[in-house]
């Protein structure tokens, strides 16, 4: 049985740090409202982007004039894979599923015979990948102490990612991040960007007139291609800020109620071992009296 | 006049302006053209430059630094970076 000092300051210490996570809980929520309020503004021009592209794509039968970006280098032997994960960690399972996802990608990449290079953006994903490849790892773009994603971040992210496709660098560019769903389920995804993706099969109604181009058809396809990328980048990041401050705050509100309960085992122990003692003090006072 | 144009001016962080208006004038790449109701389907790149959107005589206008437009029978999108009042 722990003495009654130590059983004190184990308490003292479990309520310390139940302030701590509390007050990251109530930073991480606040912090979240405004994370979700930027990747909510920042669909239309990504949904806007997807449907004026599925358009476009549609629109051109021969593939052999299309954009690589669009219809991709014809092989599919060297992967990019895009890890994009947190700065900080103490945010549940956040970083490390959109780790294992990728990671899982790679493994399964690499036994077909496919060469395989990761770019991690963020640090924390980095710090786990780096156990399980050495060489397939690029170096990390980090956004360390930085406060808030913009379209500049992501521009950069899609420069290095567009000059080295176009030094021949990979031939298919998948990008990990995690999908924010709400605050309890964040869902590690990963989607293709080079070739692009899209859905073409909500082509807007023209009414029997055909689209008129200014410039050419081809010439708006690769100014739009690029800046495509970075599009959806961008929603990557900022879905991920979104889904690392909701898996944060679910972290944080299981951790405060964990310290809770310890507290209250703990004062439980404390309270009965105080009152064990008292009753053997008195005991050996009773019998001490009686035996005169 | 009944009829209005439906208009979206969006940057890749927020949805800028959602209206229905009469007009836009859009600085293309290839010469600046105005959009009325029911214009044809229509996409363009777009230079930095001036738009302009017209509603009701008064006019509110917008800097862009590039981007492209489409235009649809459902109304007007551009989408561009960087865009101030």
């Amino acid at each position: 049985m722990a003495s009654l000092k130590e059983l004190r300051n184990r308490i003292a210490s479990v309520q310390a740090t139940q302030k701590i996570t509390r007050a990251m809980q109530m930073v991480a929520a606040s912090k979240l409202r405004r994370a979700q309020e930027a990747a909510e503004a920042a669909r239309p021009y990504a949904d806007r982007m997807g449907a004026v592209l599925g358009n476009l794509a549609s629109g051109i039968t021969d593939a052999e004039s299309a954009p690589k970006l669009l219809a991709g280098t014809g092989s599919d032997k060297r992967h990019l894979l895009i890890v994009a994960t947190a700065e900080r960690g103490l945010c549940g399972g956040f970083n490390s599923s959109i780790a294992r996802l990728a990671r899982e990608d790679a493994k399964k990449l690499i036994s077909d015979g496919k060469k395989v290079e990761i770019l991690c953006v963020g640090r924390k994903g980095h710090d786990v990948l780096k156990r399980y490849f050495t060489n397939e790892l690029r170096e990390p773009i980090s956004y360390q102490g930085m406060k808030s994603i913009g379209f500049d971040q992501a521009q950069e992210v899609a420069e290095r990612v567009l000059s080295d496709f176009e030094a021949d660098g990979f031939d298919v560019c998948t990008l990990y991040y995690s999908r924010y769903e709400n605050v309890i389920s964040q869902i590690p995804t990963g989607l293709q960007i080079i070739p692009a993706s899209f859905d073409t099969a909500e082509t807007p109604d023209l009414g029997g007139a055909a689209y008129d181009y200014e410039p050419e058809e081809n010439e708006i396809l690769d100014a739009l291609l690029p800046r495509n990328i970075a599009v959806q980048i961008l929603r990557a990041l900022l879905e991920n800020a979104a889904s690392e401050q909701g898996a944060r705050m679910s972290a944080m509100d299981n951790a405060t109620r964990n310290a809770g309960e310890m507290i209250d085992s703990l004062s439980i122990t404390y309270n009965r071992s105080r009152q064990a003692q008292i009753t053997k003090e008195l005991i050996e006072i009773i019998s001490g009296a009686e035996a005169l | 006049m009944a009829d209005k144009l439906k208009f979206d001016l969006v940057s890749p962080e927020r949805l800028v302006l959602s209206a229905d208006v009469d007009a836009v004038q859009v600085p293309g790449a290839e010469g600046d053209f105005g959009v009325l109701p029911k214009h044809a389907p229509f996409m363009a790149m777009l230079r930095a430059g001036t738009l302009s959107v017209e509603n009701d005589g008064k006019s509110q206008l917008f800097e862009l630094d590039g981007g492209f437009v489409d235009v649809t029978p459902e109304g007007v999108t551009v989408l561009a970076e960087t865009i101030s009042d």
